[in-house]
This record gives structure tokens, C-alpha cells and sequence, in this order.
């Protein structure tokens, strides 16, 4: 029971213990998340770090058709991920949400056993896998399909392969999870009353993974965006990303005000994409 | 129904295979003798011995060790008491979400306001700042799994201790931090793992003077292909299936306590 006073006391004691917690997250979260946003509107001193006069001059530079067309590419190739990986995604979750519960666990554990080892060591596995020299070329040669290798590293596709691979477990766990509720009584219903296996699939299945098909498209769609390293190593320089620009104007070019105005332009496009997820999925919710 | 059913079955033993052929390219490498390390030519723990002496490799190791126990005992302890906090509080979803931001923010956006920060107060970059930046978003995962299972303790517990006479303290490692034992357990295994294989914030927060392992597989993997890439990947797999294998096992053993 709470007291008529304890109210208060806990009120306090509640401050006191998360306050010293909360005043670490405001320094090193909240501060630099948002003073890095602010940073677009200043301006890249002579020697690095950022100077006073407050512009938009970023935006402009930003609209160039150079970085245009990269940020345009960056959202084609995380389109591109994310919609292969549902592509794949869908049908496994679909699969082992049918699986006896034994199954269910085993095959889940498998799907996301790969996603906690090293992101550098899985992205480098596919160098090993693409070279012109790896696995794939020599198994080809060997079968005698090809005679000279094919071209596979450093293309837009290596990099969209590489982030599937990298993220793939993120679009079917919450598809697998939507799709686990839903009551098997229902599909077999809807085959003893003479439903085909396609239209039983649009009606019922696709309908009730709805939910977890969005957050996976979140889920993968976010990081494949942001990241510069698999296009570095897996596009060879070739295909730049937002993440590219973002590195080399902090690294190389030292304009960090510029390379914050790439970072905002990245944290926009989430933010849209975030808020149309919640307002479809909360239509979803509705409908169904 | 057995078309559509072969047809998923299909897609799913696909990706097992899309998932496991990578991994297993590399693991089967790192047993190979030449020095080529894509031509085969014969099955040799070589590699695994040379790793040893390998001076750069072994010191990032340890500095990556490092960094993540440091990660995980600052961000468990903070991560706690905000979630303490937060539930006396009865906070609602603002503070919520606030602590548990960090973990969604992209790392690109928190790694260069972390720099920018860093550069602003003057503190120059090392281990003490990865740590720092590390603890950020492993705070945020900690204060997820914490929040989640604190709710549903119930609050006449610690109550009837405090009324028979227990310190506030005793009342914190008697009563409290025992029922919250699974989430903490799930907490550092995160935190642990998360920093151990973290790359992005700290390529940006880390002085070049203390490289983390991360970064050192990152610089070898821009040489290309390598015996010893091979070896540190395969070593970095068994250590990642060993520890979640490990805290599920020790998830289920405290979740009956």
C-alpha cells in the first residue's frame, strides 16, 4: 500500500535513482544527436571543427546533381535490400511459423545465430565468396558453365547481396512473430472451404503479417541506408552511399558541418519512413 | 497445399544454405595451408599458431576485451538505475523512450555527434571515449530488457522488507536485484556483444593510436583476402555461438530461480 504521503517520497526517490542515468543519456546522447543536426547550419573552419556564421549554404551545396544522384542511389539499393529480403524473408517465416514448436526454435535459433558474429567478418565472407578467384567463379569453371570468371565483386548487386545477407534475420523474426499468433485453424478452414493456396495467402496470411512485414522493412531498409562499409568493401568504391558521404566529409574533407547536412538528410528520410510505417500498420490494426 | 508448402520450404532451405555457405567459406579457410588463402592445399592449424604471435592482432584483442567488460558494468549499472528510477516514477513514454533512443539512432548519426562532442569539450579520443560512446547504446538496450521485466515485480515485496527493517540498501541486493537477475544477465550478454563486435562509433570515437579489433579487421579485409582474416573470423564466430548458447542457458537457469 502506498501511503498518503509516500507518493512524494517516491517521487523523489524515483528522480534520485534515475537522474544521474538520465544526465549521462542528455551529455552523450541528446546533445550531440541534436547539436550534430544543428551543425548543417555552420560553417567548416580552416583547420577542421566548425566556425559561427549561421547559413544554409549546405542545403545548396547538398543539391548538387552528384550528391543527388547519390542519395537517390543509396535509396534504390536500400529499397532494393530490403524488398529481397522480403522476398526471402516472407516465404521462410511463413515455413517455419508451420513447424511444429520443436522446429519453430530450432530453425529460429539457426536464422539469428549468424547475425551475432562480427558484421566485418560476415560482409568479408562475401569477398571470399564473389572474388573472381572465390568460391563461386571456381565452382562455375569447375562444372565448366563459365571459362573465364565472372565479374561479381564491386557491382551495385554485390553490395545489395551483402546487405541481405547482413540483415536478412531482421525482416524474419518480426514476420515470424506476426505470423506465429495467427491460428492455423484458419488457413485449413480456409482450405476445406475450397480456397486456393494463393488466394488463402492473400487473404489471411499476408493480411496478419502485415505488422510484422513493415517493422522488417524498417528494420532492414534503416541500417542498409546509414551503412558505408559494405559498399566500401563489397562495391569497391564504386557505389556511394549517404554513409560514404557522411565518413569521407568527417575524415577526409574535414567539412563537418557539410557532412552533418548528409547525416540530417539520412535521419529525415527515417524519420519519414518511421512515421509512415506507424500511421500504415495502425491502419492495418484497424482493418484487420 | 503441398505446392505452396514445397514452395516456402524451398525459399527457407535456400537461406539456410544463403546463411551458413559465407560463414562456412570462411571457417573451412582458416584450416588451409597456403598461404593463397582461396587456393586449397591442404588441411593446417598453421594459421591458428601464427595468430598468437601476431602482436597488433592479440593487443587490439585485448583492448577490445576491455573496452566491452568496462561497457558492460557501466551500462548495466546505469541502465539499472534509470530503470528503478523510471518505474518508481511511473514514468510514462517520453522518459521511455529517451532512454531507449540511443538504441535506435543510427550508429552513423550518434558516432559523428559523439565525435563532434568530443571535439567540442576538448577531450581527446582513446578507449575512454569509445567506452563512453559504447555505454550510450548498450545503456539503451539495458534499460529495454530491465524495464520490461521491472513492472511486473511485485512492489509489496519490497515494501514488507523496508517495514521489517531492512536497509534500502539490503532491500536493492536481497530482494530487488535478485528478481530482476534474468534481464540483467540478458542485459550484459547484450552489451557484451554489442561493444565486443561494435565498428562504426568506434571507428569515428577511437584514437588511432588504440585500435579495437574491429578496426583491425577492418583495415586487413581493405588488403583483401587473407589467411589470418580467415582464422580471426572463424575464433570471433565460436566466441559469438559459444556466448549465445551460454546466455540462453543461463537465462533459462535464472528464469526458474
Amino acid at each position: 500500500m502506498v501511503k498518503s504521503g509516500g507518493s512524494k517520497t517516491s517521487r523523489h526517490l524515483g528522480w534520485a535513482w534515475a537522474s544521474p542515468g538520465l544526465i549521462f543519456l542528455t551529455l552523450f546522447a541528446a546533445i550531440p544527436v541534436l547539436s550534430m543536426l544543428f551543425m548543417s547550419v555552420l560553417t567548416a573552419g580552416r583547420f577542421g571543427g566548425v566556425t559561427t556564421p549561421i547559413n544554409f549554404d549546405n542545403f545548396s551545396r547538398a543539391t548538387d546533381p552528384i550528391f543527388v544522384k547519390v542519395i537517390i542511389n543509396s535509396l534504390l539499393i536500400a529499397s532494393a535490400t530490403a524488398i529481397l529480403s522480403l522476398l526471402i524473408g516472407f516465404p521462410t517465416a511463413l515455413f517455419i511459423s508451420r513447424l511444429s514448436r520443436k522446429w519453430q526454435v530450432i530453425l529460429i535459433v539457426a536464422i539469428i545465430l549468424p547475425y551475432w558474429t562480427n558484421f566485418l567478418v560476415r560482409t568479408y565472407a562475401w569477398l571470399v565468396l564473389l572474388n573472381n578467384e572465390g568460391i563461386i567463379n571456381k565452382f562455375l569453371r569447375n562444372i565448366g558453365l563459365i571459362d573465364k570468371p565472372i565479374e561479381m565483386l564491386y557491382t551495385p548487386a554485390a553490395v545489395i547481396v551483402g546487405m541481405t545477407y547482413l540483415y536478412l534475420p531482421l525482416m524474419i523474426l518480426p514476420i515470424y512473430a506476426a505470423l506465429e499468433k495467427v491460428d492455423k485453424n484458419l488457413t485449413e478452414a480456409a482450405f476445406d472451404l475450397g480456397s486456393s493456396a494463393w488466394k488463402s495467402l492473400r487473404t489471411i496470411s499476408i493480411p496478419l503479417a502485415m505488422p510484422g512485414i513493415l517493422i522488417g522493412f524498417i528494420f532492414v531498409f534503416v541500417p542498409s541506408l546509414g551503412n558505408f562499409v559494405v559498399p566500401e568493401l563489397l562495391g569497391g568504391g564504386k557505389t556511394v552511399m549517404i554513409g560514404n558521404l557522411v565518413r569521407d566529409q568527417f575524415l577526409k574533407a574535414r567539412d563537418w558541418p557539410f557532412g552533418a547536412t548528409f547525416a540530417l538528410i539520412l535521419a529525415l528520410i527515417l524519420v519519414v519512413l518511421i512515421s509512415i510505417q506507424s500511421y500504415v500498420s495502425k491502419r492495418v490494426n484497424v482493418n484487420a | 497445399m503441398h505446392k505452396r508448402i514445397n514452395l516456402s520450404a524451398m525459399v527457407a532451405v535456400f537461406v539456410i544454405i544463403f546463411l551458413y555457405l559465407p560463414i562456412t567459406a570462411v571457417v573451412g579457410l582458416s584450416f588451409n595451408q597456403s598461404s593463397n588463402s582461396l587456393i586449397w592445399k591442404g588441411f593446417s592449424l598453421d594459421w591458428y599458431k601464427t595468430i598468437w604471435s601476431n602482436e597488433p592482432i592479440m593487443s587490439s584483442f585485448q583492448r577490445t576485451i576491455f573496452v566491452a567488460v568496462v561497457t558492460t558494468i557501466l551500462s548495466l549499472v546505469i541502465g539499472t538505475t534509470i530503470s528503478i528510477g523510471l518505474n518508481k516514477l511511473k514514468a510514462g513514454g517520453f522518459l521511455r523512450t529517451f532512454s531507449t533512443a540511443p538504441a535506435i539512432v543510427p550508429d552513423l548519426v550518434l558516432a559523428i555527434g559523439l565525435l563532434t562532442t568530443f571535439s567540442v569539450i576538448s577531450m581527446s579520443l582513446s578507449l575512454t571515449t569509445v567506452i563512453i560512446s559504447h555505454t550510450v547504446f548498450c545503456t539503451a538496450f539495458v534499460v529495454a530488457v530491465v524495464l520490461a521485466r521491472i513492472g511486473l515485480i511485485d512492489p509489496s515485496i519490497e515494501e514488507a522488507s523496508t517495514d521489517l527493517g531492512a536497509s534500502a540498501i539490503k532491500t536493492l541486493f536481497k530482494i530487488t536485484i535478485p528478481q530482476l537477475m534474468p534481464s540483467l544477465i540478458a542485459g550484459a550478454v547484450l552489451s557484451f556483444t554489442l561493444s565486443m563486435d561494435e565498428f562504426v562509433i568506434a571507428f569515428f570515437t577511437n584514437g588511432p593510436e588504440t585500435p579495437t579489433l574491429p578496426m583491425v579487421i577492418y583495415s586487413m579485409i581493405r588488403f583483401g583476402v587473407t589467411p589470418e582474416i580467415n582464422v580471426l573470423g572463424t575464433l570471433l564466430l565460436v566466441i559469438s555461438f559459444v556466448g549465445v548458447i551460454l546466455a540462453q542457458r543461463i537465462g533459462k537457469v535464472a528464469d526458474s530461480i
